[in-house]
């Protein structure tokens, strides 16, 4: 098994101190986010790699470092054996950047709304000076629109047609790599269904790898090979799919699992999960997740776990067995 | 039967444009009952959040109420003019909204915004009034309430600040309570905390909840009975293990079905073909018969009304055809 992607020690840390003068006024310290720390994991290819947390994770993050709209704080990316923010090797570079491609959240904020969409679908391939004759009515037709519709411009869609424009202009310059970050959570579940569908399609036609990004477990369900959890910009627990849902190991993993409702859950009393995600900024010391976690021990506030290897998991909890 | 909390009858909401009058609401019918958390469900633009702004009199112009009644216990409330309405609204009826920062005033302190409220709608003196804020924020788990009384909107997280807009919406002691996707913005373990919230204090209560949401699991979890909403219509009512299991209308399943959790184990989804029509370009008879697999001439001709609170279906699912 081939891995397309190998991500290796990955940190990514922001500034986010006040500005200079009001830190010398109120004698605040500077501020230091660490969005993501220590993250590592592979991606095999044509294989889907879901990455889940709840807000302030990183998750996000990590798929901006992927595709390069973020650089690495520390750690390395590579993508097909090229590290983009190492390698100087330019015919790489531009050879490994037209294999990674990207589908955002927000398909009303990702589409010029002064282009028509065969312009918009084009783009990738213009860019690098290619020639897109006719490029745009194919990609059309695969993604289910109509080739007709190369002419009009976003407003004239809905949410999930843009989303399929979204989709057929990541297919444009053929990539290898494409990452999704939350690419359904603004549509309803029966466009989701519609959208999800279509991107398992593409993804045997094409054999594409995918990373998906998504803090919605029902689909990491259906989507995924494998899935990383991800607690406060660390991975917690990673591990194929089945093994994953049917026995999770970490206790974040498994309150994130019993806190999602449930489609058989009636009338279910859930034991709400304890207290929040802390403040990304100061941590908790040891295991972040320590302060919520119903098992933590002495050893849980003190030493950070790391990731070590349990059965089909690769789990950082010092009592996963 | 006890007498419904709010009862909804043949309800019709128009919005007048310069091209045709559109229907955001249908003739919608629903009753709910002290104590019951009834769940509305529907995709965007299929009208169930523009019924409960109905119901809390808050539609945007042109927007209005063009047809049918809403009763709140024996006071019709559809026809009441803006000052008592607003009487109604906060005593009565409580709201809770998507997004917690922009129903919270983030001037005030929100000890501040809840003895307001109760001032205004219940008479007791300042004092009591704040023993009564102070006693909601706890009751809702805000840890250190009485710390946190004089702390801004904007120094709490979302989950806490959406239990700071319920204690804002249960603190006058309303017979009902709105609340209009409340989950939406949390991350699921807040959500978790959220939900089972709502429901307990709602059950101590006897509070009626009209729990407007698009997440069918929500729903499932939370919910006693569900009414699903197509296209400004009702599409079914009913208890929501046999609506959420055993489906009589087509859309329903369908939607049902095009959960990812449906189809666990699938290579593929189920999908329902097409989308919900515009409410401009809605077709004749029934609104989902261009999207049904079970469509006959019947359906193109005339909408089948909604029965006896179950489905607004002329060929239900699960039963043979009703002549």
């Amino acid at each position: 098994m081939n891995a397309l992607v190998r991500v290796a020690g990955l940190s990514r840390i922001f500034d986010v101190s006040a500005p200079w003068l009001n830190r010398l006024l109120e004698r605040k310290p500077k501020a230091m986010l660490h969005a993501v720390s220590d993250v590592s994991f592979d991606v095999v290819e044509k294989s889907v790699y879901a990455l889940v947390g709840e807000s302030g994770s990183g998750k996000s993050t990590i798929g901006k470092m992927v595709v390069g709209l973020l650089s690495p704080s520390d750690g390395a990316i590579e993508i097909g054996g090229v590290d983009l923010n190492q390698t100087t090797d330019k015919d790489a570079l531009e050879r490994t950047r037209t294999d990674i491609q990207m589908i955002f959240q927000d398909p009303y904020a990702s589409l010029n709304p002064r282009w028509r969409v065969r312009d918009i679908i084009e783009e990738p391939v213009v860019a690098r000076g290619g020639e897109a004759n006719g490029l745009a009515e194919s990609l059309l037709e695969q993604v289910g629109l109509s080739a007709a519709d190369a002419g009009k411009f976003p407003h004239e869609f809905s949410g999930g047609q843009r989303q399929r424009i979204c989709i057929a202009r990541a297919l444009a310059s053929e990539p290898k790599l494409i990452v999704c970050d939350e690419p359904t959570s603004a549509l309803d579940v029966s466009v989701q269904a519609q959208v999800l569908n279509l991107m398992s399609d593409l993804r045997d036609e094409f054999g594409l790898t995918y990373l998906f990004i998504t803090h919605d477990l029902t689909v990491v369900q259906h989507m995924a090979d494998t899935v990383g959890v991800l607690y406060l910009g660390r991975l917690v627990e990673e591990a194929p799919r089945d093994a994953l849902f049917e026995a999770p190991k970490h206790p974040y993993t498994r309150m994130l699992f019993d806190a999602a409702p449930k489609l058989d859950g009636f009338g279910r009393e859930v034991d709400p999960p304890k207290g929040e995600i802390p403040d990304p900024i100061n941590p908790p010391a040891g295991c972040a997740f320590h302060p919520r976690c119903p098992l933590a021990v002495d050893r849980c506030a003190v030493e950070r776990p790391e990731m070590r290897e349990v059965g089909a998991h690769r789990v950082a909890c010092h009592l996963a067995k | 039967m006890p007498e419904p909390v709010l009862s909804v009858r043949e309800l019709i909401v128009e919005i007048p444009t310069r091209h045709a009058v559109l229907r955001p609401v249908d003739r919608v019918s629903m009753d709910i009952q002290p104590g019951e958390i009834l769940g509305v469900v529907g995709e965007s633009g299929a009208g169930k959040s523009m019924t409960g702004n109905a119901v809390i009199g808050l539609l945007d112009r042109p927007a209005h109420i063009a047809g049918g009644e809403i009763w709140l216990r024996d006071l019709r409330i559809d026809t009441l003019g803006r000052e008592a309405m607003r009487k109604v609204r906060g005593k009565q009826i409580g709201m809770v909204f998507q997004d917690p920062l922009t129903s919270l005033n983030p001037l005030l302190p929100i000890g501040e915004q809840i003895e307001e409220t109760i001032l205004e709608h219940l008479p007791v003196s300042r004092d009591e009034a704040k023993a009564r804020a102070l006693a909601a924020l706890e009751e809702v788990g805000i840890p250190a309430a009485k710390d946190r009384m004089g702390a801004y909107p904007h120094q709490f997280s979302g989950g806490m600040r959406q239990r700071v807009v319920i204690a804002l919406a249960l603190c006058a002691e309303p017979a009902l309570v709105i609340a209009d996707e409340p989950t939406t913005a949390l991350d699921v373990s807040v959500q978790a905390q959220i939900i089972a919230l709502l429901k307990k204090l709602c059950r101590e209560r006897g509070t009626a909840v009209m729990l407007v949401t698009h997440d069918m699991g929500v729903i499932a979890e939370a919910a006693d009975r569900v009414a699903v909403m197509y296209a400004g219509r009702l599409a079914e009512i009913g208890p929501v293990r046999e609506v959420l299991t055993n489906p009589a209308h087509p859309y329903a399943a369908g939607l049902m079905g095009s959960t990812p959790l449906a189809s666990l184990g699938k290579r593929r989804l189920n999908q329902i073909p097409g989308t919900m029509p515009r409410l401009g370009s809605l077709p004749d008879g029934c609104a989902f018969h261009p999207r049904c697999p079970h469509a006959q001439d019947r359906c193109r001709a005339n909408p089948a009304p909604p029965r006896d609170g179950r489905a607004a279906c002329w060929f239900p699912l699960g039963a043979e055809a009703v002549a």
